[in-house]
């Protein structure tokens, strides 16, 4: 019943697709290793801190009250920011940062999903209720930068935006509290 | 067999009103969101329209259209009657009733969620009810195809499955598996509140409990272009399928490979640690595994007919490959823009780059370019390779359907192109309009008009395609009988039982999922995150 050379081109179409599927294992391994020395060697993850917070009263007490939002300084000079970002806004509705420090940016929402990213960075993060999105990131450059919600969020959606101010040494002045605002620029 | 006809033509033709009707409000929605548009239009009509284009188009032109499709090739493939055509009609109208019910919720304001809806944000509970009929219609669809295989197996034994029929069982099962995500959202969390039994809802279970279906939904869709890839191109060409064992092995692969990796759509979230991401960003670049070993299949299937048709040199048989005829010419268009958007797809995937892009127009360009693209390109060819079949009528021309699929590439080309752009940007996704007077946002404005452009040309073909089948209804030609499916250069006659089923992949999907999803839902059981309050838009 066989037939010959037709059992031989079986085996050469077989033999090019194993070929092609090495090829394509190569190719795959090649990509998954570059992200993977990448995220080992220069910390480039997503943010990824999972911390719960109740949304229904995260704004009453505690850091994301009232008097604990915007730019902190601490003492050991690490530079906090705390955003609310709530319909149909963010709170404050321009943050301040240095240029060239590390900083680390912290949201949380009262009422429903939203997402932020800050143009021209590497700035994007989702922010569900229950939950505080941490970012750490480092400025490189002295503009100022939008900062749009990027999550449908309702029907005011589109006017909710903040920007960012990124501020000189000269220029980025905690006062004595620690707490710098786009005013003092 | 003729009622099998009008039941395949009642849902092309549902999926084909809805994706007219949903080409004309996307353009509306470029266009005010362009410079041109400044203050056309309400943020409420603007978020209405997105979500009636977004339901439309995902979950009415796609499921209509593969359950249209599934019902042919049963017929057609397996050469035998369809079983249970009743409840196949059944399935038709509750899905029917379901998108009227969807439809009218969205018209009158109570449901702009967008389609990809997030709680604690809620629609009227009809737009959710509404959903559920139509995806219960689906299932449907899923029981009857797996019947139809399993009677032709009983009366075939040993027999390898058509290809064509073994891999819209594979689609059915991959749905059947994929659905239980977004069911159990909303049938436990997002359906009792908004009919206000409970206020509060768990925001991050929601969104990974949708993860799950997130992005197996799209593999529904595409595989039916992939199995017009793999069964119909290569005789459209004028050659023979490759490998029949490798379309087997490719629709496996989109079985077992795209269930589990649904939480890269959640990599910016805040609710899942590290390791999960990269688990799920892992198993996500075994994706591109089936799409890559196509793209040789199918090259190597053309590559057969060209060489058929006189083609020499390494490639000489490119130039000798029929473009004259649709189908062959959505394949070679619909690879350019699968190249782009699966390009795209890889910088998403990538752990650290997808943060320069989501939620911004780079994401949206990308799924235009892979579904809208690459997908629909192909639903085209299909609708005309099988309509002459189901009307019993001949094109009169090829011209206009030619010139259709050229608009929809150059249309969707055009258009994502800036959006790609805009998306590096920082351009986000989902706003009513820009404010160009920022001087960050003025810069954008040319690029958003070009794509504007691109998306008058987009509604152009839309409006000819539709044209091209109503017009075949009258067409005088009767058709003239031919094969459909193609025949592989070495026709299988018994493959191995895991090749012929779908028993053993069950069981390995069972083991992924609960290997990349296991804790990732138990952690909201064992800790649960605070609930928030649930927000009503109705």
């Amino acid at each position: 019943m066989t037939d010959q050379p037709v059992e031989i081109h079986e085996r050469r179409i077989l033999g090019t697709e194993l070929l092609w599927a090495f090829g394509v294992g190569v190719l795959i391994a090649a990509t998954l290793s570059v992200i993977v020395f990448t995220a080992l060697t220069r910390q480039i993850n997503p943010p990824s801190n999972v911390e719960r917070i109740d949304p229904k009263t995260l704004h009453l007490s505690g850091e994301f009250a009232e008097h604990n939002l915007g730019t902190t300084v601490g003492p050991d000079g690490r530079v906090t920011v705390r955003a609310i970002a709530t319909q149909f806004m963010f709170v404050p509705r321009c943050i301040a940062v240095p240029l060239g420090r590390p900083v680390t940016l912290r949201f949380a929402s009262p009422d429903v999903i939203h997402g932020l990213l800050i143009t021209g960075t590497n700035v994007n993060t989702m922010v569900v209720p229950g939950f505080v999105s941490q970012v750490h990131t480092e400025f490189t450059r002295g503009e100022s930068l939008l900062m749009p919600c990027h999550e449908y969020c309702g029907l005011g959606h589109s006017e909710m935006w903040a920007t960012v101010q990124v501020m000189r040494d000269d220029q980025f002045k905690p006062g004595p509290d620690g707490r710098v605002s786009c005013a003092q620029r | 067999m003729r009622n099998v006809e009008r039941l395949c033509l009642a849902h092309f033709w549902v999926a084909f009103a809805a994706f007219l009707v949903a080409c004309i409000l996307g353009t509306w929605q470029m266009w005010v969101r362009s410079p041109w548009g400044a203050h056309v239009g309400t943020p409420g009509q603007y978020f209405m329209s997105v979500t009636a284009h977004g339901v439309a188009m995902a979950y009415v032109l796609t499921t209509f259209f593969i359950m249209g499709f599934g019902y042919f090739v049963a017929v057609t493939a397996l050469q035998r009657p369809l079983p249970g055509k009743i409840w196949a009609w059944g399935a038709f109208w509750m899905a029917i009733i379901g998108v009227v019910m969807v439809l009218i919720t969205v018209l009158t304001g109570q449901a702009s969620v967008l389609f990809t809806f997030y709680p604690p944000l809620t629609a009227s509970p009809w737009f959710y009810i509404g959903l559920v009929l139509v995806v219960a219609g689906s299932w449907v669809w899923c029981v009857l195809m797996i019947v139809a295989m399993r009677e032709w197996k009983r009366d075939n034994p040993g027999k390898p499955v058509p290809l064509a029929m073994f891999a819209t069982v594979a689609n059915a099962v991959m749905w059947l598996w994929t659905t239980v995500g977004v069911a159990v959202e909303l049938v436990f969390q997002v359906i009792p509140a908004s009919l206000g039994l409970v206020q509060t809802i768990d925001a991050g279970l929601a969104r990974t409990l949708f993860s799950w279906t997130l992005h197996a939904i799209v593999y529904f869709w595409l595989i039916p272009a992939y199995i017009a890839f793999y069964t119909i191109i290569p005789r459209a060409a004028g050659g023979r399928l490759y490998s029949d064992t490798m379309g087997r092995v490719t629709f496996i692969l989109f079985l077992v490979y795209s269930l589990p990796v649904g939480m890269h759509h959640l990599m910016m979230d805040p609710q899942h640690g590290n390791g999960w991401k990269f688990i799920q960003m892992l198993l996500t670049a075994f994706v591109s595994v089936p799409t890559l070993l196509t793209i040789f299949t199918i090259t190597a299937s053309l590559e057969i007919a060209g060489r058929l048709r006189g083609g020499r040199g390494v490639f000489g048989w490119i130039a000798k490959l029929p473009w004259d005829r649709p189908a062959v010419l959505a394949t070679g268009l619909g690879f350019v823009m699968l190249g782009f958007g699966g390009f795209g797809g890889l910088i998403n995937m990538g752990y650290g780059m997808n943060a320069m892009v989501h939620n911004t127009s780079w994401v949206t360009a990308h799924f235009h370019l892979i579904f809208g693209g690459s997908v629909v390109i192909m639903y085209f060819a299909i609708a005309y390779e099988i309509w002459p079949r189901l009307t019993g009528r001949e094109h009169a021309s090829l011209g206009p359907l030619r010139l259709q699929l050229w608009l929809w590439f150059i249309g969707m080309m055009v258009m994502t192109v800036p959006w790609h752009w805009l998306g590096l940007q920082g351009q986000w996704r989902r706003v009513a309009n820009f404010n160009y007077a920022d001087p960050i946002i003025a810069g954008w404005g040319p690029w958003v008009l070009v794509s504007l452009v691109g998306g008058f040309v987009l509604l152009a073909s839309a409006l000819l395609f539709v044209r091209n089948l109503a017009i075949l209804h009258r067409s005088p030609l009767p058709v003239a009988p031919r094969p459909l499916y193609a025949l592989a250069v070495h026709p299988p006659h018994r493959v191995p039982a895991a090749l012929n089923g779908f028993g053993l992949w069950n069981v390995l999907v069972l083991v992924l999922m609960l290997l990349a999803y296991g804790y990732p839902i138990a952690q909201f059981v064992i800790e649960p995150s605070p609930a928030a309050m649930v927000h009503r838009v109705h």
